[in-house]
Formats: structure tokens, sequence, C-alpha cells
């Protein structure tokens, strides 16, 4: 996996290069916009890592620029900016992901992840296996070894936003952001109860839990 | 044609009005010098009534005492003779006139006079004496007032010699009745100029006093409307407002200060969060020191939150979120908001009921109403007990706007803490057990300013009803109302 960072600020540059790589990531790095856009339109790179306010070129320029020449490398923006209408301009320049700093790296190595599975375009799927689990998206059902599941709506796509994103991690923002579509800070874990829920129906009477905890990060659904 | 109920609105409103005007203080002072007025034109009024009846008085006593004089003149120098040729040739002279007269023997029987008989009367120590006396000439049905003075004369004669005082009368009736109007008139001019000035008074305070409470419910940036007058009035507003001009700036300065603190800390306690994961990662074999690493991120999270609910409130009151505003149907959003927390309140044994009586179209940002919804949704079910019912109420608002209900049957919030409590860091119980920031209903309250919406604690009974007023149209920028003209 190839990675591109395009970060002025030395410091979080230096980090973010490091933690990335020992995640197992080849990490490029830039500290401006002009030179970010050099090396980001070669091609080579699975994610860019792009800073939105940087000297030279801002991160929405390189992005348009990007995406008018056909190069559609998946985007992760990062901004100090929180704001809404931000988030939303960074996404409608072309985009995939924003995140505010500052930000915890798990939640940044979800997310990264997330962008790279979502870079395969395949033919878009009707159903989704993890193991003995196996979701019909036409039909809405849910089967565990052959036997149903029923579900609420929401647990569904709560079950399908984890089945998409199998064997990584799912933080409990992207949860929020993408099962109830609501950019907020919930002052309780209120997504921890959904999970157990969840826990109780998919794995509970089967032998190997296939929804795990990843501890300071989110959740993460695999075979055992 | 005004609606009725418009009608009885418009006629509610003016007896408050005319009310606030009787409780004025500027009406009250008025009232006070009304009266006084009133005392010193009655003591004028009647200062010019006794001179001037008075004077009539006099008039008629001293014409009397000069006929006295006349007639006296003749007993002395022609005896009873001549004394009754006299009254007889004044009497034929003008016989229904205004002078009377009368002798009358000791029995009382009239020797010569204009008058039928002796009046029954008795005269005072100066021998005057007042009585009704009988028209003069064929009528002789109308009474009039006359006054007289009478003498005992030799061999039990007596004689009586008056005056008709009827005109005298009624030219006192008159002057009595036109100080009486006067002073009637002079009391509800008085009183009305008090009115006309009380209620232009009422009217500046009460601009004034709309001003203080829409900044004590919270709108700091209110200011108090100047007339351009430039009178004491306005030197008044125009001084309320450099001092809220002045708190705004000192609030302003602390806030800034609590704000750069979680600024400026939020980024190395991030790093320092960061490191901890690298480091139990590192960790990854040993049992101990990762549960360690792992409660120490915990508690770094933890702080973060903290600091990011304060910079977020600070983002909100900013107002430039405002921008972004869109209409939003609160039904569904708040129906986001029960279905994410029941299983919350499940895990407690605790019920939400959610129930919808009305549209609730608002003019707002989805996502800031969805987290001031799910905070206060969030408290309710922090503190019930487990086995409560929560009960979320959507409703239309009658002047349009939609409101939002959150009543639990929990242990409430005792009504002087009920202005507190959206402090930030605010906790009910001093021990600050509970867990939580104690940010949840301040960052409700930016929300709340931000939408100009209103937000109002009550009593359920037990428990805390919680009743959130969001307005339907644009009219959130609408600028400082004007003084009415």
């Amino acid at each position: 996996m190839r990675i591109l960072l395009v970060e002025d600020d030395r410091q979080m540059a230096d980090y973010l290069h490091k933690a990335l790589a020992e995640s197992g990531a080849v990490v490029d790095q830039a500290a401006d916009g002009r030179e970010g856009l050099l090396l980001a339109a070669s091609g080579e790179y699975d994610v860019l890592i792009l800073d939105r306010m940087l000297p030279g070129l801002d991160g929405l320029g390189i992005v348009r620029t990007l995406r008018a020449s056909g190069n559609q490398t998946p985007v992760l923006f990062l901004s100090a900016l929180g704001e809404v209408d931000d988030r939303v301009e960074g996404l409608r320049a072309g985009g995939d992901d924003y995140l505010i700093k500052p930000f915890a790296f798990s939640e940044l190595q979800a997310r990264v992840e997330a962008l790279l599975r979502r870079g395969s375009p395949d033919a878009p799927e009707t159903r989704l296996r993890v193991a003995d689990l196996e979701m019909d998206l036409l039909k809405r059902e849910v089967n565990r070894a052959g036997t149903q599941i029923l579900l609420q709506p929401r647990e569904f796509r709560l079950l399908e936003c984890l089945m998409r994103h199998a064997g990584q991690v799912v933080t409990r923002t992207m949860l929020l952001e993408q099962v109830w579509d609501y950019h907020f800070d919930p002052q309780t874990n209120v997504i921890d109860v959904h999970i157990s829920r969840l826990r109780g129906k998919i794995d509970k009477d089967f032998d190997a839990p296939l929804l795990q905890t990843v501890r300071g990060a989110g959740y993460m659904l695999r075979a055992a | 044609m005004m609606p009725p109920d418009s009608r009885a609105g418009a006629w509610a409103q003016l007896r408050t009005g005319a009310a606030r005007i009787l409780r004025s203080s500027t009406f009250r002072l008025a009232l006070l010098y009304v009266l006084l007025l009133s005392v010193s034109v009655a003591i004028l009024l009647g200062y010019i009534y006794w001179s001037t009846a008075g004077y009539m008085d006099r008039q008629t006593t001293a014409t009397i005492q000069a006929e006295i004089r006349g007639l006296a003149e003749q007993y002395r120098r022609r005896g009873l003779g001549g004394l009754t040729a006299l009254i007889t040739e004044r009497v034929a002279r003008d016989p229904v006139g205004a002078s009377v007269y009368l002798l009358v023997d000791s029995g009382l029987e009239r020797v010569v006079g204009n008058l039928d008989r002796w009046p029954p009367e008795s005269p005072d120590a100066d021998g005057w004496i007042g009585f009704r006396l009988r028209e003069w000439g064929p009528a002789r049905t109308e009474e009039h007032e006359a006054r007289a003075q009478v003498f005992a004369l030799r061999g039990g004669l007596r004689l009586l010699v008056g005056r008709d005082v009827r005109d005298l009368e009624a030219t006192r009736a008159l002057i009595l009745d036109a100080l009486t109007w006067g002073l009637a008139i002079t009391a509800a001019l008085a009183l009305l100029g008090g009115w006309l000035m009380s209620a232009g008074l009422v009217r500046r305070l009460e601009s004034i006093n709309q001003t203080s409470r829409e900044i004590m419910a919270g709108d700091l940036s209110r200011r108090i409307p100047l007339s351009g007058s430039g009178d004491d009035f306005d030197q008044l507003a125009a001084s309320l407002n450099a001092m809220l001009d002045r708190i705004e700036q000192l609030m302003a300065s602390v806030r800034q200060v609590s704000d750069n603190i979680a600024h400026d800390l939020r980024t190395p306690l991030t790093r320092l969060r960061n490191k901890l994961e690298l480091l139990s990662a590192e960790l990854s074999a040993s049992g101990k020191a990762i549960d360690l690493a792992e409660e120490t991120i915990g508690d770094a999270e933890e702080m973060l939150s903290t600091f990011n609910a304060l910079l977020r409130i600070a983002r909100i009151e900013s107002g430039s979120r405002r921008a972004a505003f869109a209409e939003v149907d609160l039904a569904p959003l708040v129906q986001d908001v029960v279905e994410l927390y029941e299983p919350l309140a499940a895990e407690r044994g605790q019920q939400l009921i959610y129930s919808s009586a009305g549209p609730g179209r608002v003019f707002g940002d989805r996502d800031l109403l969805f987290q001031a919804l799910a905070n206060l949704v969030d408290n309710a079910i922090k503190y019930t007990p487990a086995g409560g019912e929560i009960q979320i109420l959507v409703d239309a608002e009658p002047g349009g706007g939609a409101r939002v209900e959150v009543a639990d049957d929990g242990p409430g919030i005792p009504a002087e803490l009920r202005d507190q409590v959206f402090r930030r860091f605010f906790r009910a119980d001093d021990s600050r057990s509970t867990p939580g920031s104690g940010l949840g209903l301040s960052l409700v309250q930016a929300v709340v300013q931000l939408h100009r919406a209103s937000i109002e604690l009550s009593d359920h009974q037990p428990g805390l009803r919680v009743i959130l007023r969001l307005g339907a149209g644009q009219s959130v920028d609408e600028p400082v109302r004007k003084l009415p003209a």
C-alpha cells in the first residue's frame, strides 16, 4: 500500500509518516501543494492524505486538478477547519473523507483502510459474506450458518457497514456518520449498546464470535 | 375585519398595557400631583368665592343699614306717624321692589309694610333674620330668600327692614357652579396629562425592560434601542448599552481564555494519546502494562472530549453556522434520536416514548439540532432511575415553528438551580460524581441561542420537563426591534 502524505506541519507529518509506516504502508511525503500535486499526478498511490491548508496550492486545489485529469485516487482531507460547510466543501471538491485535527491515529488508520477498500470498484454487490454470515442486500435478509437472523432496519445498516469493511477497524464516529448520517458527539457511547444488541443477534448462539471490539479504536467484523 | 381571537388578543394587550400604566410610579406620582393641584386650586377658588360672595353680602347689609338709618331718622323726628308714612311712601313707590318693610303691633298684626306676616324664624343676637319670602305681584307663588334686621319699638311695635336677596343667591350659585366646574376640569385635565405622560414614560421604560429580559434570557447581544432625541432616557439607554458592551467584552475574554486553553492543549494532548497508542502496540505482549496504557488512553480521550466540547460550544456561539441553516423536519430527526438512544434506555430498564402531535418544520442546522436533542435525551436517561419513563413529544407551535418536549420522571431539578444548569461545568450534585463533562446543557444552550430558540425547564411532577421552542422562518436575523413610534 502506497500512501502520499501532503502536510506542511513538520511534526505532524513525521509522526504520521512513522505511524503509517509501522502499520505496513509505504509513505511518500510532500510539504507543499505543488510538490504534492506533482507526486500525486504520477498515479502511483493507493490513498492521498492531504492537509487542506498548504503553502503553494491548497488541498482543494490539488483534488480539483487531479479529478479534472481523470485521476480517481481516494483522498482523505485533514483539516483544522471543523465546520460542516468546510467538510461539505471538501467532499464536493472530490475528497472521499474528511478528518478534523486533532484526531486519534486509530481514526485515521481506520479511514485510510476504508478508502483503500473503496478504491477497488467492483460490480455492485448484492450479497455480502463474512465467514458463515451472509447478507442479501436485495431481499434484505441475513443468514448465519443457514439460520435466518431478523434485524431491525438500523441494525441491518449497521451490520452492512461492518460487513462492507470486514477485516477493518470501523470507528464509532464512522458508524455515526455512515449508519446514522449525523455529525455529532454523543455524550455517552450509545453506539456500544447498538453493537452489543447486534452481537446478541449474530454471535450469541454461534461458536465463533465475528464482531470484535478493537480497544481504543472501534469495531471489526472478521472470521475468527 | 380582524379575526375574533386577534381582536381578543388586542383587547387583552390593551388591558395589560393600561394596567401597566396604572401600576407605574410615574402615574402614581402624577396622581399625587393631581391631588395637590386640586387642593391648591380649591383653596384659590374658595378665596375667590369668599371675596366675591362676601362683597355682595356686605353690599346688601350696607344697603339695609342705610335704609334703617333713614327710617330711624324719620322715627326720631316725627315719631310713629312719620315712620309709617315713610314706609307707605316707599312701598307705594316700588311695590315689588327688592326692599322689604313690615311694621307690626304687639299681636303681630300688620300696621304697614309690603310683607304679609311676621316671619316665624327667630333673629340672631344683632337682630338679623333670614327667611323665605313669597314673590310679590299677582302670581305670588315663588319663594325667595330674604334678609332683614328687626327692631323693637315703643308700645310693643316691631319693625322689620330687609331685602330680597334672590339675585344675590343666584349670583352666588352661579359663581359656586363655575368654581366647581373649574375644579373638576382642572382635575380631569391634570389626570389626562398624567396618564399621557406616564404612558410615554412607561413605553420608554418598557423598551428598556424588554431588552433586559431578552438579555437575561441569554441573548447578551441585545441592546436598548435609542429614540434619537438625546433626552435623559437616551442617555440612560446609551449608558446601559455601554455597560452591556463592557460585560460582553469581559465575558468574551473569560471565554476566550478557556477556549484558548482548550485549543492549545488539544494538540499536545492528541499527540500524547497517539504516542500512548503506539506504546500500547509495542507492549502488546505483557498484560498489565497494556491495561495501564489503555486506561491512560481512556483518560486522555476524556480530557480531549471535554476540550472538544468547549471548542464546539465556542464555534457554535460564534454564529458562523447560521449561514448553513435550512428547513428541517423535527419529527424524523427526533425519531432518529429516540431510535439511537432506545437501546441505552432499554439497558437501564427505561422506556422512551415518542409521540408527535403536529408537524415539526423549523429552520436550522440539522446536525446541531440532533446534537442538542441527543444531549437532552442522554441527560434524561442519565438522571432517570431504572424503570423510569421518558416522554418525547414533537408538536407544532401556534405561531409557526415547532416545539420538542423531553419529560422524565426522575428527581428533576430544583427551581432555584434551573438557571444554573446551562453554565459550563455545572453539576447539580456538588460531588461531581455523575459521569459527563458538565458541558452537555451548555452545548444545548449554545445551539438554542444560535437558533434564536427558547428552552424552558419546568416541573414534570415528578421529574423534569424540558421544552425547546424553535422558529419556522428565516427571521433569525431580524434587526434589533425599533422603538414603537
